[in-house]
């Protein structure tokens, strides 16, 4: 039986189509993706993210404890600030990529994927040293809301000074009278907030964000723009571009292991390949014949096997097909010609810079 | 639910097929469509191609999802929807039109009688919700 979201209903009444995502029946799509994917470039979108986790280490030595599980440093941020970070298996390998916010010392909060609430947690449970972490996951809600328009909306709405929280910070405060966290991150590349708040108040925020922002062209998004927004991005999906065999260093990730902090679980490994030499890389690459990559599909080199496809789309605003996917080392360079095994036929594609959008 | 031609034969894939004198035209359903969301992408046959009824003769693709194209008859591929490789959302805008995506002669004319009509289609659609 799938789980539902506090804002279950809300999204019935939408006349959202909703699916099974990581034993969560979320909205994939309430009109249209393209539609939802645009009114997030242009204007706002609203997303529930509800079924995402989170985890908080709480009490002297909190931050030391978290901090020894993670590639990022929560040492060299400020208080009110966030990271994004890999919480890596000795192999270094990613258990999950996670979001860690930093309340004080004495308290940090980590954001997990849908997918991964209880494996993290366990791994988390037995792997940290001092301060052991609290599953916090039913205790919060999470509404993204992402586009141009986001901050003029959410504006009208909160008391908090929205200027002054720059990108990967947050504040606490009210949001239609209701107690939130308030973020200046998210997943699709445009400017934007996610909002923590407590569960028997996301029907209340819900509906007043979709309220105030109605004049702006907000309107609710699905996770099938949620994908094509973050696939536009390279911004890595755990299970499809990232998963426990795969290091941060090949997932183009190096830039969230920080190597002047102090030991975290995995760095030998990390460190065993950055001196051997990292083989394969997680690339982005454009279609030059039609056809659409898909997660799973061959990379070829000539005709020989030489990659995978790990996500794939027709991007909305970049009106192209493009793919994500792994390829050896010497393959992963900008303008390298390979191909994508599409039922059986090999459809050209070039290796090309990311991210696939940019504002222009 | 969007009407589903009375001229038209389905298949339970959702295809639909119109004989159009000696050859037949072949779609999508407006129930194949609606279930995909906006379709991006057509992997079409090529004229010339032989189709086997019941066998996989191309794709439909939303920004999700692949959905293969089951030949509703046996035949030769004559014409294609060429429009469909710039504007693939003509299967979303006009699925029984401008969103047809083949014309086949066929080599067994018996077939087309052999698949649904309207009303059975709508009743496979009643029994078997989304």
């Amino acid at each position: 039986m799938a789980r539902k979201t506090p804002l279950y209903e809300a999204h019935r009444a939408l006349g959202a189509r909703l699916v099974d995502f990581a034993g969560w029946e979320m909205p994939v799509q309430y009109t249209s993706v393209i539609a939802e994917h645009e009114a997030v470039r242009n204007a706002a979108g609203l997303f529930d993210v509800s079924h995402m986790g989170e985890v908080e280490f709480r009490g002297a030595g909190a931050l030391a404890s978290a901090n020894a599980l993670i590639t990022n440093d929560l040492a060299r941020i400020a208080d009110g600030q966030a990271v994004y970070a890999g919480l890596l298996n000795e192999a270094g390998g990613f258990v999950d990529d996670v979001v860690a916010y930093r309340f004080s010392p004495e308290r940090i909060l980590i954001c997990v994927n849908a997918s991964n609430r209880a494996k993290d947690f366990a791994w988390m449970a037995e792997h940290a040293k001092g301060v052991k972490p609290v599953d916090r996951g039913d205790d919060y809600a999470q509404l993204a809301l992402q586009g141009p328009k986001a901050p003029a909306i959410l504006q009208r709405l909160t008391p908090v000074r929205l200027e002054g929280i720059a990108t990967y910070h947050f504040a606490e405060g009210t949001v239609a009278g209701v107690g939130c966290i308030v973020s200046r991150t998210g997943y699709t590349g445009e400017d934007g907030f996610e909002v923590y708040c407590p569960p028997e108040r996301a029907v209340e925020l819900w509906n007043a964000l979709l309220e105030a922002g109605a004049q702006d062209g907000l309107r609710p998004a699905g996770l099938g723009a949620r994908d094509t927004l973050r696939t536009e991005m390279k911004y890595a999906l755990y299970g499809n571009d990232i998963d426990d065999v795969h290091t941060p260093l090949e997932a183009g990730l190096g830039w969230i292991v920080k190597w002047d902090k102090g030991d975290f679980v995995g760095r030998a490994a990390l460190e065993r390949q950055k001196q051997a030499g990292v083989p394969r890389k997680l690339v982005g690459f454009e279609m030059r014949e039609p056809g659409i990559p898909r997660h799973g599909y061959p990379l070829l080199e000539g005709s020989t096997a030489a990659g995978v496809v790990t996500s794939g789309t027709m991007g909305p605003s970049v009106k192209k097909a493009i793919g994500i996917g792994y390829l050896p080392a010497a393959l992963a360079r900008e303008g390298a010609q390979v191909a994508v095994e599409i039922r059986g036929r090999p459809v050209k594609a070039e290796v090309v810079k990311t991210p696939f959008w940019r504002r222009s | 639910m969007a009407d589903n031609p009375k001229d038209l034969r389905y298949t339970k894939e959702h295809e639909w097929a119109r004989r159009t004198g000696a050859t037949v035209v072949v779609g999508v359903t407006a129930h194949a469509q609606e279930a995909l969301g906006d379709v991006v992408y057509v992997d079409l046959p090529k004229v010339g191609a032989s189709l086997v009824a019941g066998s996989s003769f191309g794709t439909v693709e939303s920004t999700k999802a692949v959905s293969e194209l089951f030949a509703p008859l046996g035949g030769k591929v004559v014409k294609v929807n060429q429009a469909l490789a710039d504007e693939p959302a003509l299967i979303n805008q006009d699925p029984y039109g401008k969103g047809w995506i083949c014309e086949v002669e066929p080599s067994k004319p018996s077939e087309l009688d052999a698949l649904m009509d309207a009303d059975a289609y709508a009743a496979l659609l009643a029994s078997a919700p989304a």
